[in-house]
């Protein structure tokens, strides 16, 4: 990452092609495990690149080399993420008739796992994906969600064990 | 296996579209799109900020590395203005279409929004352009920014003509094309260059006592049996006519 961080301080233009290499699959899916919807996880991920590019447009190179990029554009994108859900909820959204089938091949069990995270809290699913899909650590967790260490590691706790319990009932 | 273990499984890879999506939304690379027009199919760039570019199928890739050089992806114009480029190509006017000049200088900038102002149907010479802009000896200046429009049709540099009345050079395929095109706007380029053959530079108004460019608007309602010819604004002035204040053919006061 360190290289990365020294790349976009060099030459932004040149450099920001790998950080969506680099950071766009974990970035993606981790959005995608959240709101459980393809398209909206899409969206979400193309503009919080996108803001995050004028962000650094604008930083000193000393401020993006000491950057750490994937909590700070985690940052971003739960700040995005949030907006999203509000601005969705003031307007009638249209309901999907059809299965809108896409062409990327999805992970193990994805429906399946769509039902067990739609089950916690968004408090719950944000910080057990950031955590284990993602792989953030607790305190770049609580920096990206605004909510204390001790908070977001209890939603943690609890969001794995009622997975567990989820999954147990399912066989 | 463990639910976290599980967990960690569940990362695919990027789906195609979104690195394309950033390249395009951040201005890294710039989008492009076929469109018809009276010249043939056209390509056209744009960015975020508006339509940065035109070009002939032919020309567009070399000249495109040569300015630009920018990556560019095929993609459907932002959706805010999409609908208004097919209108700007036809009319030869951005009119609600944003345009993206930032690859040409301030002065180039200010002739081609000079330029954009020439009504269809109409031509003005490299010398009207340059006293509107307030610089009236930047003539050559005019020609070469004229020359390098990035967006030829939009912004309708067919319409400068040279002050000897002679259609002139055009870079969008050469000058059988700008001929092309003010026929297509109902100027007639023969015409034009009839009237430039007999030192014709101004026509006026013997009812009105005004004098205009031969395609104002005012000089085609014209009675014919009403025109005479000026070869100057001097002979106009002379003989006690005053300058449209439409077409602006006169000194800059």
């Amino acid at each position: 990452m360190e290289d990365l961080n020294n790349a976009l301080a060099t030459d932004l233009d040149r450099a920001f092609g790998s950080v969506v290499d680099e950071m766009g699959p974990r970035l993606f899916w981790g959005l995608r495990r959240m709101c459980g919807d393809h398209q909206e996880a899409e969206d979400l991920t193309q503009e919080t690149f996108i803001r995050a590019y004028r962000a650094l447009d604008g930083y000193e190179p000393k401020r993006i080399r000491e950057l750490k990029l994937q909590p700070w554009i985690w940052t971003i994108a739960m700040n995005l993420g949030r907006n999203h859900v509000r601005d969705r909820a003031r307007r009638p959204t249209a309901v999907e008739m059809f299965e809108t089938g896409t062409e990327d091949p999805e992970p193990i069990d994805d429906a399946a796992w769509d039902r067990r995270l739609a089950i916690l809290s968004s408090h719950q699913r944000d910080a057990v994906v950031l955590r284990h899909v993602v792989g953030l650590g607790i305190a770049e967790i609580a920096d990206a969600v605004g909510r204390p260490e001790g908070t977001v590691k209890a939603d943690i706790h609890r969001g794995l064990s009622r997975l567990r319990t989820t999954i147990e009932e399912e066989s | 296996m463990t639910v976290e273990s599980q967990l960690e499984s569940l990362i695919g890879s990027l789906p195609g579209g979104v690195s394309e999506g950033v390249a395009l939304g951040t201005g890294l690379a710039e989008g492009y799109d076929f469109y018809p027009s009276a010249l043939g199919q056209v390509v056209v760039t744009f960015n975020p900020n508006g339509v940065s570019s035109l070009d002939t199928v032919d020309l567009f890739e070399d000249r495109w590395a040569a300015r630009i050089g920018k990556p560019l992806i095929r993609a459907e114009a932002p959706q805010a203005w999409a609908s208004h480029i097919p209108e700007a190509i036809e009319r030869g006017t951005p009119g609600k279409l944003p345009v993206d000049l930032s690859s040409v200088t301030d002065f180039q900038r200010s002739v081609l929004a000079k330029t954009a102002t020439i009504p269809r149907g109409e031509v003005r010479p490299y010398g009207w352009v340059a006293k509107e802009v307030e610089r009236p000896k930047a003539v050559r200046a005019v020609g070469s920014a004229v020359a390098r429009n990035p967006i030829p049709l939009i912004i309708p540099c067919h319409r400068v003509v040279r002050t000897d009345g002679h259609i002139g050079n055009y870079s969008l395929g050469g000058p059988h094309n700008k001929h092309e095109l003010l026929e297509y706007e109902g100027a007639d380029p023969d015409q034009l260059e009839m009237l430039a053959a007999q030192n014709i530079r101004l026509n006026g108004n013997t009812t009105t006592g005004i004098y205009c460019h031969p395609t104002c608007r005012h000089v085609r309602r014209s009675r014919e049996s009403n025109l005479v010819a000026f070869s100057s604004t001097e002979q106009a002035a002379e003989e006690g006519f005053r300058a449209c204040k439409d077409c602006r053919p006169g000194p800059k006061t």
